[in-house]
């Protein structure tokens, strides 16, 4: 019995060392309701680092703009807390996309530096584009561009991405 | 006889079939301008292959396939080519599309059309050829076919069943192909059944069209092939896929699969028609049979060219009547309002009703769910609508996954029992787009999050690889200063090189103040105590490091 004990005990500890989470699960399961944007509106250098920070109570959960209100309600389900509006000085905006004016672009290669996803190609003297299905719309590309050839087109629903609407029925008087 | 099951639920809707079936297929007018979709399947839109200003004739591919799941797009007619853009199409959305917008010509002319001989074909490259013609499922789910007629492993196929069941009310489509044009669908559902292995052939007809039955009938026994005309009772749903293989095999689809998966292949009879049309004469589809009925002088199914404007379709049926208040796109059950009646004729529509006031009124005010289970009871898939409707009102998604949300076939029967007149289906339609929506954004969150995580690895290995090529260098530096070779002329170089260094030094050293030369003996006096007090620190310095290196 006690042979047992020890036996099962080693292979219990051996399995809480090998087997260790490395990571915080809290901290994944934040990450994963934020819209790795990676924009850094919310005072921190990506969505990992805000993630972090709020498992450890150290920032707000109404600081992600992208995420809007439906991100902010997930992330007050999950840890228990009240939903509230977005914070000070963040303003949500319609998804977006960004777009290099080719004919503009002179290669500098400072907006390739600056896109946290890799979602820009091009080489020094080298006109730079966007692929726009990698694009995030974090806007980090635009204050670097020094010829301001980098604008923002907001993403319009097609056939593909409609949604039907929540039903609603216009209320009509019973007597006139 | 075969021994058919019976479905749970579905509804009796009034049939109003009787509407069109008085006269005979029609061929629709020719019209002046074609809207053809690129986007006439379920899929990849099909890749535009002209331009404006090119010269295209009737039957020419005008969209090439894309991807797997995708299907080619011809022209109607020919003529030119006006513009590749985006027009209205039949969408519940009211969205625009790409399509090619071709000027006829009025010759109509074709492009040069050769039988092929499938029975020696290769099965692969046959489906591509099928691909390649455009064909999809004409029962409205406009499927690729090529994709439905790769038998996978051998035997996987038993039954293959022709679906003339068409059981929405008002359309006839269907009825009159399989009145008229029998022996042209069961020479389809020979190529059908040869490309799958099956070994049996069934055609499922409802028991309201007996002359659709009869002509099925005999085509058969003429052609002498040992397919079964089986009649199903009268009740909607019976021509969903799922339902009708059910009925007809007892088989019950899987949830969240197809009846392939039950060894049952369904395909609707305007399919195996356009294959025959295909094959035997090698014609693209470009055209299908649509009924226009309704509020309308004439209701009548017509044959027509795929890009045919709806509004002028509904103009080939005599026009619309007084009082008409808008067009629904399929039938009442399932389709939707059309938006905007420039819209094309596509694969996909079957049907146009023109609605008046009395035979379609709004919808009544909806009233509270007071759960009484008639949906439940009525719901052929046996789900339990009023729990869906409870979680997708509120927004559960996950519940209504739990509650087997993608088991709904939107057949609308729960809608139309319902004693409180709610739409459960709208709800139903609004919780999956939302779900798929939801799928697709968090597809993309994960890609740009691999995306970020690769980013923030690269710029550190660019660091790293930075360093360590600095710390190579400064070390390869090093050891080539220690191993260089004494090589002569650098020796003698370097011995120049220092010997000047030495002379400039020298010259620095020769050079006296010329300040100096003529001093007053207070100047005099000052310099001296200056040296005085410099040598004073400088020997200070000297002992605290000294005293500094003592213990």
């Amino acid at each position: 019995m006690a042979a047992g004990g020890l036996t099962l005990g080693a292979v219990l500890g051996w399995a809480s060392v090998r087997y260790r989470v490395q990571e915080d699960p809290l901290v994944e399961k934040i990450d994963a309701i934020l819209p790795q944007t990676q924009c850094g509106q919310c005072g921190f250098a990506g969505c990992k680092p805000y993630a972090e920070a709020i498992a450890k109570g150290e920032a707000d959960i109404n600081r992600c703009p992208p995420g809007g209100e439906d991100g902010i309600r997930r992330l007050a389900d999950l840890l228990g807390v009240e939903a509230k509006s977005l914070g000070e000085g963040l303003e949500h905006k319609p998804k977006s996309v960004a777009v290099i004016d080719e004919d503009l672009c002179i290669g500098c290669t400072l907006c390739i530096q600056a896109c946290p996803v890799d979602a820009i190609v091009g080489a020094a003297k080298q006109m730079h584009t966007i692929v726009a299905d990698r694009c995030t719309g974090c806007e980090l590309c635009l204050p670097p561009c020094p010829v301001e050839c980098i604008h923002m087109e907001v993403i319009h629903e097609d056939i593909t991405t409609w949604k039907w609407r929540y039903p609603v029925y216009s209320i009509r008087p019973v007597r006139e | 006889m075969r021994r058919l099951h019976s479905f749970n639920g579905g509804a009796h809707p009034a049939e109003h079939k009787a509407e069109s079936t008085a006269r005979p297929i029609a061929a629709a007018p020719l019209v002046p301008l074609y809207v053809v979709p690129l986007r006439q399947h379920i899929g990849t839109p099909a890749l535009p292959l002209v331009r404006a200003g090119d010269r295209v004739l009737r039957g020419q591919a005008i969209g090439q396939a894309e991807g797997y799941v995708s299907a080619s797009v011809h022209a109607p007619t020919s003529g030119r080519v006006v513009a590749v853009e985006m027009r209205p199409v039949a969408h519940p959305s009211g969205l625009a599309d790409l399509c090619v917008v071709i000027e006829a010509d009025g010759e109509d002319r074709a492009i040069d059309l050769q039988p092929l001989d499938w029975r020696g074909m290769e099965p692969s490259h046959l489906r591509n050829l099928i691909r390649d013609l455009g064909l999809v499922g004409l029962g409205g789910a406009v499927f690729p076919s090529f994709i439905k007629l790769n038998p996978g492993e051998a035997g996987r196929v038993e039954t293959l069943i022709l679906n003339g069941a068409e059981c929405e009310p008002w359309i006839t489509s269907d009825d009159l192909l399989m009145r008229e044009r029998a022996r042209e669908i069961l020479k389809g559902a020979e190529i059908m059944q040869a490309m799958l292995h099956a070994g049996e052939v069934v055609i499922g007809i409802e028991d309201n069209k007996p002359e659709a039955i009869a002509a099925m009938q005999a085509a058969v026994r003429e052609m002498g092939l040992g397919y079964e005309v089986a009649v199903v009772p009268t009740r909607y749903p019976s021509g969903g896929a799922k339902q009708l293989t059910y009925l007809l095999t007892g088989r019950e689809t899987p949830s969240r699969g197809h009846a392939v998966e039950v060894g049952v292949q369904v395909f609707n009879v305007g399919t195996a028609y356009g294959l025959h049309h295909a094959l035997a004469e090698g014609r693209p589809l470009i055209s299908r049979v649509v009924t226009v009925t309704g509020h309308v002088a004439s209701p009548q199914n017509f044959e027509v060219r795929l890009g045919t404007p709806i509004e002028d379709l509904i103009r080939a049926a005599g026009g619309e009547l007084e009082g008409a208040t808008g067009e629904i796109i399929g039938g009442p059950m399932m389709g939707f309002d059309l938006q905007d009646r420039a819209a094309p004729v596509t694969k996909a529509v079957n049907c146009v009703i023109v609605k008046d006031a009395q035979r379609f009124p709004p919808p009544p005010a909806p009233r509270a769910c007071i759960r009484c289970g008639e949906c439940a009871r009525a719901c052929p898939a046996r789900l339990q609508p009023f729990e869906l409707y409870w979680y997708a009102r509120a927004r559960d998604f996950g519940k209504t996954q739990l509650f087997s949300l993608f088991d709904c076939i939107e057949c609308g029967c729960c809608s139309h029992v319902c004693p409180s007149h709610i739409s459960l289906v709208d709800f139903f339609r609004y919780a999956k787009s939302e779900i798929w929506a939801r799928e697709r954004e968090k597809e993309a969150a994960d890609a740009a999050r691999r995306r970020h995580e690769f980013h923030v690895w690269r710029l550190e290995r660019e660091k790293q690889e930075k360093a360590e090529r600095l710390a190579r260098k400064a070390v390869a530096q090093v050891k080539e200063a220690e191993a260089a070779p004494v090589d002569a002329e650098a020796a003698r170089k370097k011995a120049i090189l220092q010997a000047a260094i030495e002379r400039a030094k020298q010259a620095r050293e020769g050079v006296t103040p010329r300040n100096v030369d003529h001093l007053t003996p207070e100047q005099q006096h000052q310099v001296e105590e200056a040296d005085a007090r410099r040598a004073r620190l400088h020997a200070g310095a000297e002992d605290q490091k000294e005293t500094e290196n003592q213990p």
